[in-house]
């Protein structure tokens, strides 16, 4: 079985008012270092695939497909194998 | 004219949708998501609402319900589709409308009345309205910063597809639009609400001269 660690993020051009917000709350709480803060989303997806070249195209497949929305999300991802009863966090 | 109402879970205007159809004299009908057939329909209407919980992305669920696959076969057989907010935020995820209705600039729900201006007077959305009105329609949307890349705005705006411009842009979209159509003007999507502004004891009207332009369009090709 694999584990797929995705991550999804604005592209840059994009503006991402949600973590201008929270940029600006943390100025407010006085952590004057802050430069730049963005929020995304988080997938965790178990999957099965008969290897990990399968695995990692049935990953990209869905991602474009669903998860993302290719006018201003990009992605990244880990792929690893994992144990059937592995507990993910 | 035979109009449709599709009902996602968690769509929250269908009713005021086909409470407005039906005062207009259309013969409209509720139809589930769970559908997948819509040939008896001459128009489409998708309701604002949240469907699916909008988890995800606003629409990126409701796209995948079955009744989006004819949905999408109406669009191109150039049946009427009109998308109000969170049908606007299907439709463009669906890919039938072009961009992407994202967080408003100051995050939060606005729930508002709204100055319009007419951007294309000539469309089955808008031929009722005078070409300089100004109209006050209802917004009640978090997600309705419309956003596409350069070079989709300039098609959109050399084609004269930007139906609906904000007088006062209150979430950031781009180009200040407020409501497009796709390319042959048979789908078309806007976040205000004109189903809330059809009745005096809602002390606003301006939404009247939309299902007017609606009408008179289909009853002129039938």
């Amino acid at each position: 079985m694999y584990l797929a660690k995705i991550y999804v993020t604005y592209k840059p051009s994009i503006l991402d008012p949600q973590g201008e917000v929270i940029k600006a709350a943390l100025k407010r709480m006085d952590y004057s270092g802050i430069e730049k803060v963005s929020q995304g989303k988080y997938f965790e997806i178990k999957l099965n695939a008969i290897d990990v070249d399968a695995a990692t195209s049935e990953v990209e497949s869905l991602t474009d497909a669903l998860l993302i929305n290719q006018n201003t999300e990009t992605y990244r991802y880990d792929l690893s194998l994992v144990d059937e009863d592995e507990v993910v966090l | 004219m035979k109009a449709a109402v599709i009902s996602f879970p968690g769509s929250n205007c269908d009713f005021d949708m086909l409470y407005a159809l039906k005062g207009f004299g259309v013969d409209a009908q509720i139809v589930s998501a769970k559908h997948n057939d819509l040939t008896e329909y001459d128009a489409i209407f998708l309701p604002g609402g949240f469907s699916y919980g909008d988890y995800l992305r606003t629409g990126a669920v409701a796209r995948f319900s079955p009744i989006m696959s004819a949905v999408t076969q109406a669009a191109n057989n150039g049946k009427l589709i009109v998308g109000i907010c969170n049908g606007f935020q299907i439709l463009t995820e669906a890919g039938l409308l072009p961009g992407q209705l994202l967080t408003n600039r100051t995050p939060g729900f606005i729930c508002d009345d709204v100055a319009l201006s007419i951007a294309n007077p000539n469309t089955a959305y808008t031929n009722a309205y005078g070409t300089e009105e100004i109209i006050h329609i209802p917004v009640a949307h978090a997600e309705g910063n419309y956003y596409a890349d350069e070079e989709t705005l300039a098609k959109i705006e050399n084609n004269n597809r930007v139906v609906f411009r904000y007088v006062n842009n209150p979430n950031g979209s781009v180009h200040d639009i407020a409501g497009i159509m796709n390319e042959n003007g048979n789908v078309f999507g806007m976040m205000p609400h004109p189903e809330r502004a059809v009745d005096a004891v809602t002390g606003n009207e301006d939404g009247k001269n939309f299902f007017k332009s609606i009408l008179s369009g289909i009853l002129a090709g039938a």
